[in-house]
């Protein structure tokens, strides 16, 4: 009988832990864990199985020993060289698509459905807040509710020619698409549909690689660049997917379309900041919206007003609607050109904060 | 076959085990200064980090700059070793014998780079592990990071495997002449090789598996590569002719590579004998005709949105052809892709040096065509407003000069410790073909059979 050695004690030890890790993760842990570690088994596992079928080969080849086969020692060198391709990362996508979850429940409206938060500007009531003579109120008072960071102006009023000459304006937040390309191409899930259909960011999870920046095609996504500069109240604001406050350096911000005031009652900060009620917030699922002042049944207003969405051709199905217009309803006249600059309200600054420009 | 030792296999080994034995100053000095631009570039990171992106010039509308660009122009030139290595030691090429082994360190070195730059270019590197349990399968980043990782492991394979029996002579014949460590080194790595019939077999049977796999695995990587742009809806990356174009773009910088390496290598180590001008040359040829396949993949990548000249477009050829870019571009159509063709079509100009300033010139410009890609794409606006500027910062500057350093380091400490040429298949090819005379021209020499098929 031969006798066994303490090494081969000390590598049975180790295969029969790792095999116990890996029973465990299977029953209890996530699935990428047993993944990983059958891929480390197998990382140190080739290359002893070539060491040894070398070692073998060699035996064989040598006269009278009695070793393995040619043809084995070729077999397993062979698989070892289709199994050396394998991904270093593993087969992460496994454990793929979980979308963070926290704890507020989605709303659910009259018709026992969840509601899906939609919007409707009616570009014929804005003026850029020419007449008020301020900034675009609907950008200061997301900022201000939002404590967002210098440059970053998540409704954001751009000012476009208009085909017949003279301007418009267009106040643009995230479009909350329904095929969101951002969504698409986040490679951890850090961005993702609600149930209320609205795009939503972790950022906790945000790894700050910037693709879906690069995937936006309404230039929507805003990067911290570095310590932002906000005020001391963002530290004590609590944090949450739907309440986007506390601007992390390193991760990607947006709109987030006010979810939890939605649901708690009361219209997103742009929409009750508006001096002219140019914006629109509803339930498209109950079909009914309002700017503040007046209530109106979603599809017939859209209908009846021949609203349209931003690039609809690319097929990326915004929630976001706008009535045609350059702000004649309330008096401006479409050569009155600009806006002026947005100013962010609080001067003292987390230490080490610093702005940037877009 | 019984083993064979005559005055040229002696000469070759000895070529072989030079660069081990002492190095002289230059080479110290050569190391350090490389060594001083890695440093750097490292502060430069952890400055990076402790500040955050804003150090560097990237924005919220030109989110992607020059660590990009130098994460494709990597893995690009990565592509080197599967060209020379695997495509024509599938093709039987037996020219390519002496140069595999350097062409297939660049492969896994280039790779090492590149990832790299995805890592520096993140704003939350320490969460990477959730690429392993929050993966998205439908993100092309997710794609990259799995075609990247599968090549990197196939080519350290591809690039290891081959190279067990010359770390076997290595092993036999420094054994006890360098620091255990190293000695340690190669008796581990040359896994108990002693070159008999069984074990060959085995090694040819495993390098045939391995080039096989390594193509296909090589055309992917390239291709996702160029998924990362072309699966965005922004003009000028929204193209289907990405994929081939990145991967075209990759063999050119890859070969433009292998011929700097190669003739620096050479001259250094002295491998005259081993790397002529005939390798140059059919080097060159494959330079200039991946030349013509980017001029072809250029004009169809403008002239088909062009001719149509949506307003987007209008702006990208606009900035790219007369405007902020258009010393960069022609930069690089004239030095990138003509002159390059200029320099392999008249006799006169073949020659090493000509061919080593083309390749300068061609990843060069191929550098900053994958600058273009990223920087002037991100460049057109989506919606009314100004376009933004971007011009990369010292911070990363030195992060790529570092990697450009990082690449050539890796590269010469390999020339150090590891054999540069693929000596046992050098042998093995001789004395298949005339085990009498030594070999001139192994171009001109009937094609041997192929080792790999049986």
């Amino acid at each position: 009988m031969r006798r066994i050695s303490s090494l081969q004690v000390a590598r049975l030890a180790v295969i029969l832990l790792v095999l116990a890790a890996f029973i465990r993760a299977l029953v209890v842990g996530p699935v990428a864990v047993p993944v990983v570690i059958a891929l480390l088994g197998a990382m140190v596992y080739l290359p002893m199985r070539l060491r040894r079928s070398f070692a073998e080969a060699s035996d064989a080849a040598s006269p009278g020993a009695v070793g393995i086969s040619r043809r084995d020692a070729m077999k397993r060198l062979g698989l070892g060289g289709a199994a050396a391709v394998v991904p270093l990362a593993g087969l992460p996508a496994i454990a793929s698509g979980s979308p963070p979850t926290q704890g507020e429940a989605p709303a659910v409206g009259p018709s026992g459905r969840i509601r899906q938060w939609g919007m409707l500007i009616d570009l014929r009531k804005c003026d850029g807040c020419q007449s008020q003579g301020t900034p675009p109120q609907c950008t200061l008072a997301c900022i201000e509710g939002h404590l967002a960071p210098e440059p970053m102006e998540w409704i954001e009023v751009f000012e476009a020619e208009m085909s017949g000459g003279g301007t418009q304006f267009l106040p643009t937040p995230c479009q909350q698409c329904q095929n969101p390309p951002c969504v698409n191409v986040c490679p951890v899930t850090a961005t993702f549909s609600s149930p209320e259909g609205v795009v939503l960011i972790d950022q906790d999870r945000c790894i700050g690689c910037r693709m879906c920046m690069a995937a936006c095609p309404y230039d929507r996504r805003f990067f911290n660049w570095g310590e932002p500069a906000v005020p001391p109240e963002a530290l004590l604001a609590d944090y949450s997917f739907d309440h986007q406050v506390g601007a992390p350096k390193g991760t990607v911000l947006k709109c987030d379309f006010c979810p939890d005031m939605a649901r708690a009652g009361s219209l997103p900060m742009c929409v009750q900041a508006c001096p002219n009620d140019a914006i629109y917030y509803g339930d498209l699922e109950e079909d009914i919206a309002t700017n503040g002042s007046a209530v109106v049944t979603f599809s017939d207003f859209m209908a009846d007003n021949n609203s349209y969405r931003l690039k609809e051709e690319l097929g990326t199905q915004p929630r976001v609607h706008y009535i045609p217009g350059h702000g004649e309803d309330v008096g401006r006249d479409r050569h009155t050109e600009g806006r002026l600059p947005t100013k962010w309200p609080w001067l003292e600054r987390v230490k080490g904060a610093v702005t940037w420009s877009r | 076959m019984e083993p064979m030792t005559d005055e040229w296999e002696d000469r070759l080994e000895e070529r072989v085990l030079a660069p081990t034995r002492a190095s002289g100053r230059l080479w110290a000095i050569w190391v350090a200064s490389l060594a001083l631009i890695i440093i750097w570039g490292f502060v430069a990171y952890v400055y990076q980090w402790r500040e955050g992106l804003y150090v560097t010039d990237m924005r919220d509308r030109i989110s992607w700059g020059i660590y990009i660009a130098a994460f494709i122009f990597f893995t690009g030139i990565s592509m080197a070793g599967t060209v020379i290595s695997a495509i024509l030691r599938v093709s039987n090429a037996s020219w390519r014998t002496p140069i595999v082994r350097i062409a297939e360190a660049i492969t896994a070195v280039g790779l090492v780079c590149g990832g790299l730059f995805i890592i520096v270019d993140m704003g939350h590197p320490e969460r990477l592990y959730h690429f392993w349990i929050n993966g998205n399968w439908q993100s092309p980043l997710m794609w990259d990071m799995m075609a990247i990782t599968t090549y990197l492991t196939a080519s350290v394979m591809y690039l290891y495997v081959p190279m067990i029996p010359d770390l076997a002579m290595f092993r036999d014949r420094l054994g006890d002449k360098v620091s255990w460590l190293q000695s340690w080194l190669y008796r581990t790595m040359a896994i108990g090789w002693n070159n008999n019939e069984s074990q060959r077999k085995s090694l040819h049977r495993t390098v045939g598996i391995l080039m096989v796999v390594i193509i296909p695995v090589a055309a992917v990587v390239h291709t996702v590569v160029s998924w990362i742009f072309a699966m965005t809806t922004r003009a000028s990356w929204d193209s289907t002719i990405f994929g081939l174009f990145f991967v075209a773009g990759a063999i050119f910088s890859g070969v433009a590579t292998l011929i700097i390496v190669l003739a620096v290598l050479r001259r250094v180590y002295h491998l005259e004998e081993y790397i002529t001008l005939t390798h140059f040359k059919y080097l060159a040829y494959i330079m200039a005709s991946m030349a013509l396949v980017m001029i072809y993949s250029n004009v169809t990548e403008y002239l088909v949105p062009g001719y149509k000249m949506s307003e987007h477009e209008e702006f990208a050829f606009r900035q790219l052809f007369v405007e902020e870019f258009a010393k960069l571009y022609w930069f690089y159509v004239l030095g990138g892709l003509i002159l390059p063709i200029l320099i392999v079509s008249y006799k006169k100009t073949r020659t090493v040096g000509a061919f080593v300033v083309a390749a300068v010139f061609v990843n060069i410009g191929m550098f900053i065509e994958r600058y273009l890609i990223v920087v002037a794409g991100m460049r057109i606006p989506l919606l009314s407003y100004e376009p933004s500027n971007y011009s990369p910062t010292w911070v990363e500057w030195s992060v790529v000069a570092s990697g450009i350093a990082g690449f050539m380091m890796l590269l010469t400490l390999f020339a150090k410790f590891f054999p540069i040429l693929a000596v046992w298949e050098m042998k093995e090819e001789r004395a298949e073909e005339t085990p009498s005379e030594p070999v001139v021209d192994p171009v001109d020499e009937p094609e041997p059979e192929l080792e790999v098929a049986r």
